[in-house]
């Protein structure tokens, strides 16, 4: 059973760029437990698609790790890099956050865009990032998603998101929520364009995100394993006082309830992004 | 110890009853105390209404869910003629904690929907606490979608403490459910307005809020999450509630310098349910200029307006 939740998530913090040793919970063991098949595994293993060699775990992607097997070598033209957060409300604590966030990820904000080419095939790419404040979706991160489908809609390509997000950003209270009627208000007039869009949800996408734009795609994928619901699995818990069934939320449980087309092995997105692309009348290097 | 329950008013009450008994105590002594006593009660109430007039966030949340305040019932009740409820998702069941039908306002075909909550516990257990499955959901999509062919304006109350949380609305989608209804909303082709009438809580509230007019009561609140949950995911403790409901702005009137709420509907001294129909009669005159403004309006006028909007919602530097 794959036991990684939101909340188990943050003792893994995201591999990579200056985020430091996979598992802290072992300081002294080398490598990392997988929390699927409870081996150890060696960083050096996993590969740039980060999946343990026995059982075939997946292993949180950031942002940057993400694009590169994704996107066309070269090709990712970022948009809106000058994007900033600010405090609006005044709310304790969530300066000092983003800054720490900053720092620890290299990112600006929880997601990253722009004009890429997959395959050949030119598209407006989005990445959410789960290190940054648990990909949670702010003002900026709304509005960048929004500019993304206004991107696509400008070059008349398709779009594809991959989600990894706890939700709305709590520090910026009532304009985070609005976040999900801003980028859903823009979606609505996207698709009247007659434009793919593939959105791809990862572990973890809940809340506002998975109630927004990650769920309103013509092509709904999931990574094997990830956690998709609207509430949290703590939170259920909580109200229901029950334990919650084994693999509940979990995306092969999704896709059993009839929520996603196919859940896709991180070794095969690309292949298949490319497949989507050209069954929906792609043009190479349009 | 945090404050769980909104008690001026039983206290209020309890020194009125005191006040009572002095009074009537006074009137067997010799000398007169009525110019005294006339002081001492404009006095209580002066500081009544100064209290209302300045109560915390966390107060608000707390009168917000007040086990009086009135429910979507009594508006529709009030303010509609002709009302018919309809019911039914057409695809799996009804869910009570959604309200949906069809009813006239000042002589015009409206279909209204609200989250319901109970007028006692009985109730609340039938309807959930106002707090909806995909099922309620799926409900306002098609009653939108009806309304829309028939061209009837759409109106919407909005109390609750958000989507419902359990196992059977995520296996039946509650996420998806939500997205779509916030998918449709900007692009309804008739005009649409909100009342927040008690407690909007996350995207369960928001679901009925994407209005051309997001009207809100004096004492109502709205919150991307309720400050318990928010307390709890931030600061790891929920018992911070009352802090976290300071900083969040959720009160009608943070919202409306945030450029969120469009209007304020004052409630009376003591809140809505203290004088019902004085609320009632202020937020049906609200309703008729709005509803009347919008509808002189081009629909494709109203759509750009609904449109900027939302597209316009958030504040980040450049
Ligand atoms: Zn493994």
């Amino acid at each position: 059973m794959l036991k990684s939740s939101f909340g188990k998530q943050k003792l893994i913090p995201i591999p990579g760029s200056g985020r430091g040793p996979l598992d802290k919970t072992v300081p002294n063991e080398p490598g990392l437990k997988c929390p699927s098949c409870s081996r150890r595994v060696m960083e050096m293993e996993l590969k740039e698609h980060k999946l343990c060699p026995h059982c075939g775990h997946h292993f949180p992607l950031n942002a940057r790790e993400r694009l590169e097997i994704i996107a066309d070598s070269g090709s990712f033209q970022e948009f809106e890099v000058g994007l900033r957060s600010i405090n609006t409300l005044e709310f304790p604590g969530y300066d000092e956050k983003m800054t720490q966030a900053i720092n620890e990820t290299g990112l600006s904000e929880a997601i990253i865009t722009g004009k890429a080419t997959v395959g050949g095939y030119p598209c407006v790419l989005g990445i959410m990032d789960p290190g940054f404040m648990m990909g949670s979706m702010g003002s900026v991160v709304g509005e960048k998603v929004c500019r993304a489908m206004e991107r696509a809609i400008e070059l008349k390509i398709a779009l594809i998101i991959f989600t990894a997000s706890g939700g709305a950003r709590m520090q910026e209270g009532m304009l985070s929520l609005l976040q999900m009627a801003k980028t859903t208000a823009v979606l609505g007039r996207f698709h009247q364009e007659g434009l793919l869009y593939i959105s791809i949800i990862t572990n973890p996408t809940t809340g506002g995100v998975s109630a927004s734009f990650a769920s309103l795609a013509d092509i709904i994928l999931a990574e094997p394993g990830a956690l998709i619901g609207f509430a949290g699995p703590r939170v259920i818990k909580q109200t229901i006082s029950e334990t919650l069934p084994a693999g509940f939320q979990k995306a092969e449980f999704m896709l059993g309830h009839g929520m996603l087309d196919c859940i896709v092995e991180r070794g095969q997105l690309k292949k298949t992004l490319e497949l989507f692309l050209r069954l929906h009348g792609g043009e190479k290097n349009g | 110890m945090v404050k769980r329950h909104f008690d001026y008013e039983e206290k209020y009450r309890s020194l009125r009853e005191k006040f009572q008994e002095l009074k009537k105590l006074s009137q067997s002594m010799d000398f007169d105390l009525n110019q005294e006593f006339k002081r001492l009660e404009d006095k209580m109430e002066d500081i009544r209404g100064d209290k209302y007039h300045n109560l915390s966030p966390w107060e608000k949340v707390l009168l917000s869910r007040h086990s009086g305040r009135p429910v979507v019932k009594d508006y529709i009740e009030y303010l509609f003629e002709d009302w018919i409820e309809l019911h039914g998702d057409r695809s799996y069941g009804e869910d009570r904690a959604i309200i949906g039908g069809i009813a006239a306002f000042a002589g015009i075909p409206v279909t209204v929907l609200g989250h319901q909550k109970g007028r006692d516990t009985n109730e609340n257990l039938k309807n959930n606490f106002g707090m909806p499955h995909p099922e309620g959901f799926r409900k306002v999509e098609r009653l939108i979608g009806q309304a829309e062919k028939f061209k009837r304006p759409v109106i919407t109350f909005i109390d609750t403490p958000g989507a419902y949380p359990g196992l059977g609305a995520e296996e039946r989608g509650q996420a998806w459910a939500i997205a779509r209804v916030l998918m449709l909303f900007p692009r309804l082709q008739v005009p649409t307005i909100a009342i927040v009438t008690g407690e909007g809580g996350s995207g369960g509230a928001l679901a009925l809020a994407v209005a051309d007019r997001l009207l809100m009561l004096s004492n109502s609140v709205f919150s991307v999450a309720s400050a318990e949950a928010c307390a709890s995911i931030i600061w790891k403790d929920a018992g911070r509630a009352e802090e976290m409901a300071s900083y969040l702005k959720v009160t009608a009137q943070d919202l409306s310098e945030l450029g969120i709420a469009d209007e304020i509907i004052q409630e009376p001294i003591g809140g809505a349910h203290q004088d019902f129909t004085d609320l009632a009669d202020r937020l049906k005159k609200s309703l008729e200029l709005n509803l009347k403004q919008l509808m002189a309006l081009e629909m494709e006028q109203v759509l750009e307006q609904r449109y900027q909007k939302f597209r316009g919602v958030g504040r980040f530097l450049e």
